[in-house]
Order: structure tokens, then C-alpha cells, then sequence
């Protein structure tokens, strides 16, 4: 695999002092979901300094929006609506921001979701969410660890070869018609891991915790 | 497929890296963050850092820890050791770990097990279970018995019992530390780490006892265990993880590359 550091990533030309970078607004929404400092800790190896933030406003004027988020659906869901966020996550995407869902963030972009004993989701693209069915007891779940993805997306894809990626989930996404689906992944069948519609493109893998593999396809979603 | 993964061990005392035998006496290796740099460029699949440190007015150079590697590197990181309620939990998943991992606290108040759950998913709870072979008995079947303090206090528990008990409680993984072999580098506890991971759906971590490339193997084949902690053998330089993943990928064991 490939190995980056000093806040430069191989084969882009992003990096450290990048007048294109520095000028670039990202917003990552806070909606009290775990772990939204390892993406901007992510983002900020590679020279960006992304704003955490549950403002609506800022969310809507950012030029790249990254709805992360490990958690639970229903209380994720609930926390969103409360804060307006699940407006806002809409109107970056009607105006055409480039808009990155990761794991929860994915999820929830569909229609509804099993988790909890059902929750209704933000219904973004068609499709619902459902757990892992596996009848092979060696198959564990979560399915948790790292994972060989087919990954087609030009953008998010670029440079990078069947990439083993960071996965911890115990459901996943299936898309209804007109989602475009970009990744796909095996863990005692195939799943569907990353799903693009126009500018809004999510992923249930984790590249703020996939090594130098994640930080190029960061690097791929701010280029 | 998914793969299987080495996770690297380090234990932190004063904000240093040590390692002991057999929970008994330690000697000081060098500075975490560095100790996880040079891992992650091995190719290790994911850390783990103990704090060992006994005084709470140390726990501030842990969480500091935690930050400066969560800085460093982008790899998943747990911790463990001193976790005793949802607000550490809560230090340390902030600080930038991805998991946390509980152990004696756990067995006095497994509520802290669905609490930790519940507030951060069961994704971020990782259940450490110490355990010591004994005569098997009506209460202890396994012949496993969990033990907690370090291996100092015997409870009583069988082992098989409390793993199916964590999982209903939420756990999302076990990290099974046979202390029997801890340290000693002669290969994991193949006979309970399979029992364990035939008897919940969570994945298995098989800790303690390995020593050469072929223990790791067992684990994920005979042990049927997702991952394999090791610790003496990367930190002492006898084998790097990049030859322990090339020895794995040799015999067949997926792994990444």
C-alpha cells in the first residue's frame, strides 16, 4: 500500500500550502455522532482545515460538505432534525456541493433504516438499510476490520487499485434504482460499500482510519 | 474477503512504552507515538495502547497520548486500562481512539458494558477478558476462569459464560488474554480462544502467548480468530509485522497488504 506523510499524498497535488486547499471551505457536521475528530485530524495531515460544526448556515455555505458519523441511527437522526442539520445536508446537496457521507453518514441518506426497531431516515436517495443476514456463524458481525473494495468511482477512485479499506458496520445500504453504486465489498456475500448520485458521493468504509489508502481518497474527494 | 488482522499492543506507563511478563515486572521501551509510527508503516492493521499507569494523576499524560497518536497516525487505535465509566470512555474516544477497552471494570459493573454501548455503539466497546486455566468445575465448564486486577483476583466466572454475557450486553469484540501464556511468546491459548469465537458472533481477538509468525496463523485458523495481538515479539525486534503478514499470506491467511 501506499504510504504518505508530511501532509502530502502521493500522486495528487494536494498538500501543505496549496493556495486551491487553503481557500476551500469544508464543513464536517456535527451532529454528536462519534468520532468527527478523526476526520478533521485526517483532513488536517493533508493541509486542510476542515470546520466542525452544527450551524446550519455554515453547513450550507461550505464548499465541501463531509457528513461522517459512528453511532446509533435513531438518536443520529434525532439530533440532526433538532439542530435543522438534515435541512441544511439538503440544501448543500440541491446546490450542488460536493458532498461526502461516511458510514452513518451513508446510511442515513436512504429512506429508512432497521437499526433501533425502524427509523425513518433522511430518504436523500431511495433505498433502505438493513442488517447483516448471515447464516455462517464464522461470518462475524460487526463486520469489522479491513476489506478488499471494488471502488469504480473516477473521482473518489482515482489512483487507487482495488484498495483494502477500514470497515466496522452491522448493517448495510441497498440502494433502490437510479443510485449509482461505486463500491462493493464481500463479507459472506456481496454488500454494497459506496453509492454516488451527482455531487453527493458516500461510503460505509472509513478512510479517515484507512491509512495512507484513505487519506488518497480524501485527497480524491477535495481535488 | 475480509481479512485478518495483527494488532500491536503497547503498554504505556508514564507515558512510556513497557512491557512486562506476566504481569510481573516491567522495563520501559520508548515514546508511543513513535512506537505507532513505525507500526503503522509495517503495515500493522490496528494498535492498542494499555495504560498501566497505577496513579490517577498520570491519566493526564495517557489522554495525551492518545491525542498525539490519533495526530500521527490513521489507523484504528484502542485503548485500555483505566476505564471505569462513560466519561472516560467518552476522554479517550475524544482524544482520538477509535475503541475502547474494558476489562475489571467491566466484571464489577457490567452495565458500563450496554452504557458504553448505548452512548457510543457497540462498535467502540471492545470486552478484554483475563483468562486463567483451571480445573474444570459446575461453574467453570470451560475450564477457563476469568480473573481480573491484573490476574490477581480470581472471579469465579467461566470464561465461555461471561463472553456470551458481554456480547448480549452490547460488546462489539472480545480481546480473549490468556494469561497462562502471556509473555511467554510459546503461542496463544488456541483451545478457549476457539471456544470463545464459537460461541458468540462478535469477533475474537486471541492475546497472549505469541511468539513466531506460525502462533498467528493458528490463531485465525485453529483459534478461529478474527485478529492476533502481539507485543514482545515487533517490540524487541525479532520479527517486524510486515514479516509476520508475509508469513500469514504465505500459508493462505488473508491478509492486507
Amino acid at each position: 500500500m501506499q504510504r504518505g506523510g508530511g501532509g502530502l499524498v502521493p500522486g495528487t497535488s494536494l498538500g501543505r500550502g496549496s493556495h486551491t486547499v487553503l481557500a476551500m471551505r469544508v464543513a464536517i457536521i456535527d451532529y454528536e455522532a462519534g468520532n468527527l475528530t478523526s476526520v478533521q485530524r485526517a483532513l488536517a495531515h493533508l493541509g486542510v482545515q476542515a470546520e466542525v460544526t452544527a450551524d446550519p448556515a455554515r453547513v450550507v455555505a461550505a464548499d465541501r460538505v463531509i457528513f461522517p458519523g459512528v453511532g446509533a441511527a435513531a438518536s443520529c437522526m434525532a439530533s440532526l432534525r433538532g439542530k435543522g442539520l438534515d435541512g441544511a445536508l439538503k440544501a448543500a446537496v440541491a446546490a450542488g456541493r460536493p458532498t461526502l457521507g461516511i458510514c452513518l453518514g451513508l446510511q442515513l441518506l436512504f429512506e429508512h433504516s432497521e437499526e433501533d426497531g425502524g427509523v425513518p431516515c433522511l430518504g436523500l436517495l431511495p433505498g433502505r438499510v438493513v442488517r447483516f443476514q448471515r447464516d455462517d456463524p464464522a461470518i462475524k458481525i460487526p463486520h469489522m476490520g479491513w476489506n478488499p473494495t471494488t471502488l469504480t468511482d473516477p473521482v473518489l477512485g482515482r489512483g487507487l487499485d482495488q484498495p483494502v479499506l477500514y470497515y466496522v458496520h452491522s448493517y448495510h445500504v441497498v440502494p433502490g434504482p437510479g443510485v449509482e453504486v461505486i463500491a462493493t465489498c464481500d463479507h459472506g456475500g456481496e454488500f454494497c460499500s459506496g453509492v454516488r448520485r451527482d455531487n453527493l458521493v458516500a461510503v460505509q468504509f472509513h478512510p479517515e482510519k484507512s491509512g495512507a489508502t484513505g487519506l488518497k481518497l480524501l485527497a480524491n474527494f477535495l481535488a | 474477503m475480509l481479512t485478518k488482522r495483527v494488532i500491536v499492543c503497547l503498554d504505556v506507563r508514564a507515558g512510556q512504552v513497557t512491557k512486562g511478563v506476566k504481569f510481573q515486572g516491567n522495563i520501559d521501551l520508548g515514546d508511543p507515538v513513535d512506537f505507532a509510527a513505525r507500526y503503522d508503516a509495517q503495515g500493522a492493521d490496528e494498535l492498542v495502547f494499555y495504560d498501566i499507569t497505577a496513579s490517577a494523576e498520570k491519566r493526564g499524560l495517557f489522554v495525551d497520548v492518545v491525542r498525539r497518536v490519533a495526530e500521527r497516525i490513521f489507523i484504528p487505535f484502542a485503548v485500555g486500562g483505566g476505564i471505569r465509566s462513560v466519561e472516560n470512555m467518552r476522554e479517550v474516544l475524544l482524544a482520538g481512539a477509535e475503541k475502547v477497552s474494558l476489562n475489571s471494570p467491566a466484571v464489577r459493573d457490567p452495565a458500563l458494558i450496554s452504557a458504553g454501548a448505548r452512548a457510543f455503539g457497540s462498535q467502540c466497546v471492545v470486552l478484554g477478558i483475563d483468562a486463567r486455566r483451571v480445573d474444570p468445575t459446575a461453574t467453570i465448564p470451560s475450564g477457563y476462569e476469568v480473573v481480573i486486577d491484573g490476574g490477581r483476583t480470581p472471579t469465579g466466572m467461566d470464561v465461555v459464560a461471561w463472553a456470551r454475557q458481554a456480547e448480549a450486553l452490547g460488546a462489539g469484540e472480545i480481546c480473549l488474554n490468556a494469561i497462562d501464556t502471556d509473555g511467554v511468546r510459546q503461542g496463544y491459548e488456541l483451545n478457549i480462544t476457539c471456544r470463545v469465537a464459537e460461541a458468540v458472533r462478535i469477533p475474537v481477538i486471541a492475546s497472549g502467548g505469541g511468539g513466531r509468525p506460525e502462533h498467528l496463523i493458528d490463531a485465525v485458523t485453529k483459534g478461529k480468530a478474527e485478529a492476533a495481538l502481539v507485543a514482545s515479539m515487533v517490540h524487541y525486534g525479532d520479527y517486524t509485522v510486515a514479516d509476520i503478514k508475509t508469513a500469514m499470506a504465505q500459508s493462505g491467511v488473508p491478509i492486507r497488504h
